[in-house]
């Protein structure tokens, strides 16, 4: 065991380091978050917690491509989707998500597929769900991997064509690396 | 390698119900951006299309990438228009298809 980890590992140590490095990262900014709640006087400078709040999330160009791909030059309409997923998630490999569209799901009217998109993970498609009017109700559950904390992005396809969207921002403590 | 489908339904459903169906499965969903301790890449191996058929009609189905957690769960809504018999089939991208059955028992 000792000789094993006395060799020098290569690049897995980077890639582990960087994750160890964001994980670390993204714990002091909950804690700071979590002491903010408590207001002035606690001795974390609160601007520092709300810049840490305020900064936007980037998201990857393969994310980018894979939205403007789903959406084919349509502009979505928003607040269709009730979109359930933890504002703080403790452990990325595992993110329970829960999507629900008020739709009939009739014949005429029903909601088509439902697309989950990562803004942060290296593989922007997380899933896609296709429904039939016989779902009666539009609503799946299932659980997810977030290698960072980032917006997930859903979208469905309604059966009129109509493309509808929701997006959560979800902070990751562990990542879950290299998902 | 997928193992173990478990599918959750009602005991006994209203026709007319929507009901919840759920179901998980023992998978590893390996996503391919992993190293082992060596250095090497881990090939990518995950579940990646999951289907519901309902007396042989498809109901729901489900796309999934690599980022869907190991061992993957689905719920999805049904609703309920008699008795049948759910057929759930997982495929990983080995090609590897596993088949699960489930009866729903319906009252009028």
């Amino acid at each position: 065991m000792l000789k094993n980890f006395a060799k020098p590992g290569p690049k897995i140590d980077v890639i582990d380091r960087r994750c160890f490095v964001r994980s670390a990262a993204s714990i002091a900014g909950l804690i700071a978050g979590f002491f903010s709640g408590y207001g002035p006087g606690v001795g974390i400078p609160s601007a520092l917690a709300q810049s840490s709040d305020a900064m936007p999330f980037e998201r990857t160009p393969h994310f980018k491509d894979a939205y403007a791909q789903l959406l084919a030059g349509a502009t979505p309409t928003e607040g269709k989707i009730i979109l359930e997923l933890p504002e703080v998630a403790e452990n990325g490999n595992l993110v329970p998500i829960t999507i629900a569209i008020d739709s009939p799901m009739t014949p005429v009217e029903h909601v088509k597929a439902i697309h989950i998109l990562a803004s942060g993970n290296p593989v922007a498609r997380v899933a896609t769900f296709q429904l039939t009017p016989l779902n009666g109700i539009a609503r799946i559950q299932s659980r997810m991997r977030l290698a960072r904390s980032q917006d997930v992005v859903v979208v469905a396809q309604l059966s009129s064509g109509e493309m509808t969207v929701a997006t959560m921002t979800v902070k990751v403590a562990l990542g879950g690396c290299q998902t | 390698m997928a193992s173990n489908p478990r599918i959750k339904l009602p005991d006994i459903a209203k026709i007319g119900d929507v009901i919840e169906v759920k179901t998980l499965i023992t998978h590893v969903m390996e996503t391919g951006n992993r190293k082992d301790k060596d250095g090497n890449p881990i090939g990518r191996n995950i579940i990646n299309t999951m289907t519901a058929k309902f007396g042989h009609e498809e109901v729901f189905r489900a796309d999934l990438g690599p980022g869907i957690s190991a061992n993957p769960y689905i719920s999805f809504q049904m609703r309920v228009l008699g008795p049948g018999v759910f057929e759930f089939a997982w495929i990983d991208d080995d090609g590897v298809k596993l088949v699960e059955t489930a009866a729903l028992n319906v009252v009028a």
